[in-house]
């Protein structure tokens, strides 16, 4: 590894010819999943499982070993690729690893039990570029999570990392970066889909010698975390995002406002910058252009409303997060005073490649007035979850059917939940609908930070609406009085039409409450915070009613209105539930149909859950 | 909790005096003595001369901040809406049963607290649970009482 500082625009092309030149593209390289979701199914265990195999079987010097970012399919983790054949293993196990290296790595031969099995067509896939989840989707901000180390700022050199840094310094003016920008119609990816090069060129515009930019890594929207795989797979991609964006605005400092939730996007995204002020990417005189620049990762402690972006200058400045009103807006006076200008992650990450390519190349992708591809993390009761990305404009329903695959077992899909507590539920009938800003808008959603919760029909509409009220009236800061009162109004309504308290009236009171909220709060998690509530009242009104009216879940969610029950035909007498009940409520004789004692059933639901054969039911 | 004054302020002079260092600072110390101890508290108040009424609202402000000393060993469980649509609720209630303890609360002999946060951004691993730095994904509720007996014994090791 050469520590030398980059000094000229030279530098860094023959760096990475150097790079290139130095490896051997025929050496094997195994690539480990090193981010959180597959990390939380121990693949740290499996790298080290894996280094130990190699040195064991003596061919540690043959063979690279790589822990990388997450490529985004956490479902099937920990996930392990092997280059350049691109063999593709999930789930792999610590013990796994002896055989991966005496059979695949020594003999090329594939081991059945490892590989992926669509489950469509049952078919095991060997290659990574197979897999139908991949397949569908057009991965660029994606495309090289999963490739490199993101501990390796030479790894990103070596793919073509701060080319685009090297162009706008040396062969662009701060004005034709921003024209540029302008010109491939970027909006931001945080949510609310404002211009980036509008929004840059107001800051540039704005009057005063200091100017701050910002990288919003807040990621609060719960259900949605791209950000953090995009941090975790590839961090210099925002990195020289941020620097070509300070360069066209005319900022010298910029912040990483980053949640403390994700330890290991922090460490990485600290490590990332580091490294580039040893090569001379950050600091002064930045590869001798004379540009200056530093970055400061601030973290966040925990507040959902620090999303917003005046909240989020509070909290940067030491204060507590409260928003406050705009006008003015952060490009007029932003963190202490200054000329401000703050982006989310994935908008700073699109940077280089619109510099790269061009503007032309980018508004080819997406809708007419959405352009590019978007990210979004695919979760909750639908196969494959994880990542993807696609371009704008594409049909939920081929976003959850074909690249989701569907139903996770079996029950029928209902709804999905986009834009987190901001956002709104679409029924499934209107999944014809294209993902954009726009669109989603429409339906009474947004499209927020991308997160997209798939429902079925064990999800109670009612419980999803009382439980983002819940969230938002934790996380409301309290300053306006619509927000932190009215929400917390909302949430007690929802919470005792969940427990079979609800009352004619209830819906239509909902409904105003919900109106005031939105028209007397500041900022947008008071504006937006009715949405899931008025979302499932248009679209599952009927839910509503039967809890109101019926004192009944059709979920069977709602802990009040449910009684769990034994099916006798279905129970063969096994005795498994009833070990694992803690409250003796489940009774029987070996052999013969066991009983629940509603009495004294505590609905912890563990029986359910250990029942191999679904006998238990809630009604 | 006996607080040592030369650790607090190691850990302000790294983050600075200026009103911008407050919340690292009170992370780390978070981090440090696992809440935020009183004296504590007043030394940043002193050091980096705002009222201490300005500390404590800070403090009070921000979830990631406890004023309660919390457990030795400190339970998450993921409720974000991937974690909740897939049952999360039923995690809290079995720790519960198990611990006797409600979220934000600690046992009564200080080894556990159990706390609830909004996301960890494992969605795709649903339900998440995570005790001391290490999570486990794909949780159920039968499973609960082998993860948190892995740190029981532990203590009873560590007592004998």
């Amino acid at each position: 590894m050469t520590n030398q500082r980059i000094s000229d625009d030279l530098g860094l092309n023959k760096l990475r010819e150097e790079l290139l030149a130095s490896r051997d593209s025929t050496i094997p390289s195994i690539m480990v999943c090193g981010g959180t979701g597959c990390l939380a199914l121990a693949s740290d265990e499996v790298a080290q499982a894996l280094e130990k195999a190699l040195v064991d079987q003596g061919v540690k010097a043959k063979v690279e070993l790589k822990t990388t970012g997450c490529p985004g399919f956490c479902e099937q983790g920990p996930l392990l690729v092997i280059h350049p054949e691109r063999i593709f293993y999930v789930r792999v196990k610590p013990k796994d690893a002896a055989e991966i290296v005496s059979k695949t790595i020594a003999n090329g031969e594939i081991i059945e039990r490892l590989l992926y099995e669509d489950p469509m067509t049952g078919e095991k896939i060997v290659h990574e570029t197979d897999v139908p989840f991949y397949k569908e989707q057009t991965r660029i901000l994606l495309k090289n999570s999963g490739l490199i180390d993101p501990r390796r700022i030479e790894d990103y050199i070596a793919v073509g990392g701060y080319k685009a840094l090297n162009k706008a310094l040396f062969e662009m003016t701060p004005q034709e970066v921003i024209d540029e920008v302008k010109r491939s119609g970027l909006r931001g990816r945080g949510g609310a889909g404002f211009s980036t090069g509008v929004k840059w060129e107001l800051c540039r515009k704005a009057k005063g010698d200091t100017k701050y930019i910002i990288c919003n890594a807040d990621e609060g929207d719960p259900g949605a975390f791209q950000d953090r795989g995009l941090i975790e797979g590839n961090p210099h991609s925002i990195l020289e995002g941020i620097m070509i964006g300070a360069y066209a605005i005319g900022a010298s400092k910029c912040f990483v406002y980053i949640r403390h939730e994700y330890p290991l996007a922090v460490e990485l995204i600290s490590f990332a910058v580091q490294q580039a002020r040893e090569y001379g990417l950050l600091g002064e005189d930045i590869l001798g252009s004379g540009f200056d620049l530093d970055i400061v990762i601030q973290l966040g402690a925990g507040a959902f409303v620090c999303g917003e972006e005046t909240a989020l200058m509070a909290s940067i400045e030491g204060r507590i997060g409260e928003p406050r009103a705009r006008p003015p807006y952060p490009a007029q006076s932003g963190l202490w005073g200054k000329p401000t200008n703050i982006n989310n992650v994935k908008t700073w990450a699109w940077i280089p490649h619109i510099i790269n390519n061009g503007a032309e190349w980018f508004t080819q992708m997406g809708t007419e007035k959405s352009k590019g591809t978007t990210i979004f993390s695919v979760v909750g009761n639908v196969k494959n979850t994880g990542l993807v990305e696609v371009p704008m404009g594409i049909s939920i329903r081929r976003l959850i059917e074909d690249i989701g695959g569907g139903a996770s077992n079996g029950n029928k899909l209902k709804a999905v939940q986009t834009g987190g507590p901001s956002g709104g539920c679409i029924p499934e009938s209107l999944w014809h609908l294209p993902v954009d800003y726009d669109s989603l808008r429409e339906a009474g959603s947004i499209m927020g930070s991308g997160g997209m919760i798939v429902m079925d029909e064990s999800t109670c509409m009612v419980d999803v609406a009382r439980y983002f009220l819940e969230f938002s009236k934790f996380e409301s800061c309290g300053k306006c009085s619509a927000c932190r009162e009215g929400v917390r109004r909302m949430y007690e309504i929802l919470d005792y039409i969940t427990r079979g308290y609800g009352e004619e009236g209830d819906i239509e009171l909902l409904e105003s409450l919900g109106q005031a909220v939105k028209t007397g709060s500041l900022c947008g998690l008071g504006q937006t915070a009715p949405n899931p509530v008025l979302t499932t009242i248009r679209y599952f009104r009927d839910e509503y009613e039967a809890h109101i009216k019926e004192k009944r879940c059709p979920a069977g969610v709602c802990k009040e209105l449910i009684t769990f029950y034994i099916v006798p035909e279905k129970c063969p007498g096994c005795s498994l539930c009833a070990r694992y009940c803690s409250e003796d409520a489940i009774s029987g004789e070996k052999g013969q149909p066991y009983v629940i004692d509603p009495n004294k059933c505590g609905r912890c639901g563990v029986c359910r859950e250990v029942c191999n054969f679904d006998a238990v039911i809630v009604e | 909790m006996e607080i040592e004054i030369s650790k607090v302020d190691a850990i302000l002079d790294k983050h600075g005096l200026a009103e911008q260092g407050l919340i690292p600072s009170l992370l780390e110390i978070q981090d440090t003595y696992h809440y935020l101890p009183p004296g504590a508290l007043t030394r940043v108040a002193e050091r980096m001369k705002i009222p201490a009424i300005r500390v404590h609202q800070v403090a009070e402000f921000y979830k990631a901040f406890s004023l309660e000393p919390r457990g030795k060993h400190i339970i998450t469980v993921c409720l974000g809406t991937a974690c909740h649509v897939r049952g999360a609720e039923y995690l809290v209630d079995q720790i519960g049963r198990i611990l006797d303890i409600t979220p934000g609360a600690t046992t009564k002999d200080m080894s556990f607290t159990l706390e609830a946060v909004n996301c960890l951004g494992c969605c795709a691993l649903g339900p998440v649970m995570v005790v001391d730095g290490k999570y486990y994904g794909n949780m159920a509720i039968s499973k609960v009482e082998r993860v948190l007996n892995r740190y029981m014994e532990r203590e009873v090791v560590a007592n004998d």
